[in-house]
């Protein structure tokens, strides 16, 4: 008995830590609409500051306390730097735009701590105090333990006096319903943001500071805290600070006791939970209705049928690649294909991004299932090229039909979030199934047939799959099909009316979004010769995102720029020390200077030219 | 705005075409070329040290006049972690650098990753730190040979110690991934081999430096086991450790632990490193034979720092392949092939072997128990494992490993 008491109360423990860093998310997500990646950074970034501090003070329980809080000041501080340097700039770029100049803060905060810190992970002490452990039943449960179960509801509860009995907390709160009619009363909204921010970065940062007697600090904590917390935000609901919390408690407490039934569920239990939940209760549990986050009809420009200008500018682009393997090396054909490739990828992205206004956090799962699909194929069939490039966009358009049931039922971060939820179980069973898929050993020895095997003969099969890949989804942006996807985007209500049954529209499209990144992720397997997990892992999902904003979610040619430019530049700078640190300075500075992604922001600039003249 | 746009599109344009410019191929034929990768951005705490490694051993052997008469050269990059990057990486540096051979990675996967792409294109791949057993084994070919010690080779030699202890009730811990598995299979087979009687009653696997350490802590001590086998590592490894002592899971009980004495995994922990855990390591200052001294010097001197186990892998992963070209008496793949095979390469931990029959290098680990000294985790007890002991039989391999 006395076990499964000191079991709850250690899945207690943990899910406080987690709640401190969530509870911060959903407060920043809550009023600005911001789906802030650098949060785990904050996090990590808590846990530098405390140990460093903590290091150069006397030991004792009040210079340990006194720490946790400076370091959780000082990183509230540096979120309003953040705020006020990226952020404000861009909160009227098209919705998730400022999840790309938040992706660029995290490649500087990680390069950041590496030069200032060292690569070397570091234990801290005990807490002062709370270096020992308490007797429940013969059972023993450390002292912080205890301290952390009562740290977790006094946030929570501080938080809620904060919300509900102060000025400040009733504008926010408004701001979180409602933040153009806070505006119109007069209210500073800027400092209000400006202010969440703080509150919410010094959250992430407590939450980093009292893991300091239980982790060591390393530079993977960021990535490694993040997606946890924002599957707990979405369980709890967008923007709700007590749904949170009991996420928090659920994961914890089914962690704790999950393992002890089966063990190996530790990959994937976050995800299935959250996948359970949202099919049924699309807001989460405590979510309130309409915080979406999509498309805003008011900001979208038209996408036009293409002038003759654009088609002769993609003619002579397509020209120019054919023409490329004349006179190019070797290096340059595989650089090409891979930003050919995954330009296929971020359009078909963004095909049910910028059309359907469904964004997805995973849509590396149907580009990891071609990949799969293709190599599966060769491996254990010894399929051709031929038929497992047939197998790719099919397996991939099947995984479509089936997540996409569940998806398109919910909308905003909550659509977003299911999908990833899909692609973090597909990944989890590619991970684990060793016997079939080589778990992360992956699969080996996928090349191409003897006659694509030439780097040549590779690269034109590549141009033309891509090139028909993208011509066949712009026709289809331009039919019928594809008007009342944006028809759907923009009103549901209006469309609905007219007869348009949205969520057989929507559906269709992700199925054929699917299939397109399948394709591109069964080119992909064959171009690498080798297929892993992280084909369908959330940083590839990532890229993809990242690509199509900033390329420009509202044009047709941004995921296509996109890709060749977060290609290139990696490219071109992963030979420096320090090069995530350049990149993530570059990217922050497109977002500031091109706030409709590039594509986007040029189009504006020229209208702008045109009018001035 | 719009000279601020022009800059951006300036800035745009200039990425493009610095891209499309071929890296500088020039063929320079005083120089042998070494092509480096391995995850340097993804894991800075395991590969600087490595790196450094082979700096110095390079620095060493241009000093002494390099290799065939010439200078060797290495264009190193990093991967970033990720194994597609790795491929585009290694065909970079095969056709625009032009690099008589790849060497290093860390992760398995990318190892593998990269010793397909070797394979493919007919490139000797020397695999420095990838522990995966399957890179020489299952998916062995003639073109990958592999330095450190394999997971299988370290298994066993903690299954001998094991073997000996009077536990009978076994519990195992181990990430959730390729590596945690083969780890445990191989640790459970040896053991069982040699003592039938003993039985492994729990097993957890907690997710990749995503374990939850208490309540894993917990859910082993509810198994009452005798000794606990780990196989965790870096930041898990310390919240394991800390979790379990304050719980007292180690309380009369053997711990048996697989790397857990390399420095990479037993500085972090500090005066909190735990003692009389039976290990795999490299206990860098313990070791005093006139190599290892002289080697530990040049790299003080050089660094002031003490060498890691990723600083030793590093060196002897760029003396092997100095070894194996002037073996061969030039940079032709099959010559160097032909030459590596059985090549005995001189090094600071002992000379070791690449075996002809799956290109494995006979490179051994220290096996000994950890302790706490001067407020820092270290071993003691230890001896030198050698890996030619620790392998299974010419005809086992021989099963496991595809005919060339």
């Amino acid at each position: 008995m006395s076990f499964f008491v000191v079991q709850f109360l250690t899945g207690l423990a943990s899910a406080a830590s987690l709640f401190l860093v969530a509870c911060g998310l959903s407060i920043i997500f809550g009023v600005t609409r911001i789906v802030n990646f650098a949060h785990g950074s904050f996090y990590m970034l808590g846990a530098y500051l405390a140990a460093t501090i903590v290091a150069t003070l006397p030991v004792g329980i009040f210079s340990y306390w006194g720490s946790v809080l400076v370091a959780a000041l000082v990183v509230g501080l540096i979120g309003i730097v953040v705020e006020i340097v990226v952020l404000r700039r861009i909160y009227h770029a098209p919705e998730l735009f400022q999840l790309v100049a938040t992706f660029g803060v995290v490649l500087v905060v990680q390069d950041l701590t590496l030069a200032i810190w060292g690569p070397a992970d570091k234990l801290g002490p005990l807490a002062p105090g709370l270096d020992s452990a308490v007797n429940i039943g013969g059972q023993l449960l450390p002292e912080y333990d205890v301290a952390l179960i009562i740290l977790g509801p006094a946030v929570l509860g501080l938080l809620w006096l904060l919300f509900h009995r102060t000025r400040w907390g009733t504008l926010v709160r408004a701001a979180t319903q409602d933040r153009e009619m806070v505006g119109a009363l007069g209210v500073n909204q800027r400092r209000i943001f400006t202010s969440v921010f703080f509150l919410g970065a010094c959250l992430a940062g407590l939450g980093g500071a009292v893991q300091i007697p239980r982790e060591p600090i390393s530079l993977m904590m960021d990535l490694n805290v993040i997606a946890e917390v924002f599957v707990v935000v979405v369980i709890g609901g967008m923007g709700s600070i007590l749904g949170a919390f009991l996420a928090a408690v659920i994961i914890g407490e089914l962690n704790a006791f999950g393992i002890l039934i089966f063990p190996e569920i530790t990959l994937v239990l976050l995800f299935l939970v959250m996948a359970v939940v949202l099919v049924i209760r699309p807001r989460g549990l405590l979510g309130k209705p309409e915080l979406t986050v999509g498309a805003q009809p008011a900001q979208i420009a038209a996408i036009h049928l293409p002038g003759p200008a654009t088609k002769l500018a993609m003619g002579v682009l397509f020209a120019v690649l054919a023409l490329v393997p004349l006179f190019a090396g070797d290096f340059l054909l595989v650089l090409l294909i891979e930003v050919m490739l995954l330009a296929l990828f971020a359009a078909s992205l963004h095909f049910i991004m910028g059309n359907g206004g469904m964004v997805s956090f995973g849509h590396a799962a149907y580009f990891g299932i071609g990949a799969y699909g293709a190599a599966l194929a060769v491996v254990h069939s010894d399929s051709p090229m031929e038929l497992a490039l047939v197998l790719a966009p099919t397996a991939a358009g099947l995984a479509g039909l089936v997540f996409g049931w569940f998806c398109v039922r919910l909308s905003g971060v909550y659509f977003a979030m299911l999908s990833l939820a899909f692609a973090q179980i597909a990944w989890s069973v590619v991970f684990q199934w060793y016997e079939v898929t080589g778990g992360d050993d992956g699969l080996l020895g996928i090349w191409p047939s003897e006659w694509a095997s030439d780097r040549f003969a590779f690269y034109y099969l590549s141009l033309i799959i891509v090139a028909g890949g993208v011509l066949m989804l712009r026709r289809m942006i331009f039919s019928p099909f594809g008007y009342a996807l944006r028809a759907g985007r923009d009103s549901p209500l209006r469309s609905d009316a007219i007869g348009i049954n949205l969520r057989h529209q929507q559906w269709a499209s992700i199925v054929i979004a699917g299939a397109f990144a399948g394709l591109a992720g069964g080119l992909y397997a064959f171009s690498k010769g080798s297929v892993f997990p992280d084909a369908m892992s959330i940083p590839r999902s990532v890229d993809a995102l990242v690509m199509v904003l900033l390329g420009g979610v509202d044009t047709l040619a941004g995921p296509l720029v996109g890709a060749a430019a977060l290609i290139g530049l990696e490219d071109a700078i992963s030979r420096f020390d320090y090069w995530r640190l350049i990149l993530g300075l570059v990217i922050i500075l497109i977002c500031v200077t091109a706030p409709n992604g590039i594509v986007g922001s040029l189009k504006l600039a020229f209208a702008g030219r045109r009018e001035r003249e | 705005m719009v000279t601020r746009r022009r800059v951006l599109w300036a800035t745009a344009a200039a990425t493009m075409l610095a891209s499309l410019v071929p890296g500088s191929a020039a063929l320079a034929a005083d120089t042998i070329r070494i092509g480096e990768i391995n995850s340097y951005s993804g894991l800075p705490a395991f590969t600087l040290p490595y790196r450094n490694g082979w700096e110095l051993a390079v620095e060493e052997i241009n000093a002494a006049g390099g290799v065939l008469g010439k200078q060797l050269e290495v264009i190193s990059r990093d991967d970033a972690g990720k194994p597609a990057n790795a491929v585009k990486i290694a065909e970079e540096l095969i056709a625009n650098e032009n690099v008589a051979l790849l060497s290093g990675t860390f992760f398995s996967h990318i190892g593998l990753a990269v010793s397909d792409l070797a394979k493919q294109r007919k490139v000797l791949f020397v695999a420095a730190e990838p522990l995966t057993d399957a890179i020489v084994w299952e998916k062995g070919h003639k073109y990958t040979f592999r330095l450190r010690p394999s997971t299988y080779m370290q298994a066993a030699m903690l299954a001998d110690e094991a073997a000996k202890l009077p536990a009978k009730r076994w519990a195992t811990i181990a990430p959730n991934y390729k590596y945690g598995q083969d780890a445990v299979t191989a640790f459970k087979e040896l053991l069982l081999a040699k003592r039938p009687d003993v039985e492994f009653v729990d097993e957890q696997w907690p997710a990749l430096f995503k374990i939850d350490a208490g309540a894993t802590a917990q859910a082993l001590l509810a198994a009452k086991p005798e000794a606990i086998y780990n196989v965790t590592f870096g930041s898990d490894l310390a919240k394991f450790a800390r979790e379990g002592k304050l719980r007292g899971l180690f309380e009369n009980v053997s711990v048996v632990s697989l790397l857990t004495g390399e420095p990479e995994y037993l500085d972090p922990l500090g005066a909190d490193a735990p003692e009389g855990w039976i290990v795999t390591g490299y206990p860098s200052t313990e070791i005093n034979t006139p190599e290892h001294t002289a080697f530990r010097d040049a790299y003080k001197a050089r660094y002031d720092a003490l060498p890691m186990l990723g600083s030793i892998v590093g060196y002897n992963t760029m003396k092997a392949v100095a070894a194996i070209i002037t073996a061969a008496g030039s940079t032709d793949t099959d010559a160097m092939i032909k030459a590596a095979e059985g090549l005995t390469v001189q090094s600071p931990t002992g000379p070791f072997t690449f075996r002809a029959i799956d290109h494995q290098a006979t490179m051994g680990a220290y096996v000994g128990k950890t302790a706490v000294k001067n407020g820092m985790g270290t071993m003691v007890d230890w001896t030198y494992a050698d890996g030619a002991d620790y392998l299974p039989s010419d005809e086992e391999v021989r099963k496991m490993r595809p005919a060339d």
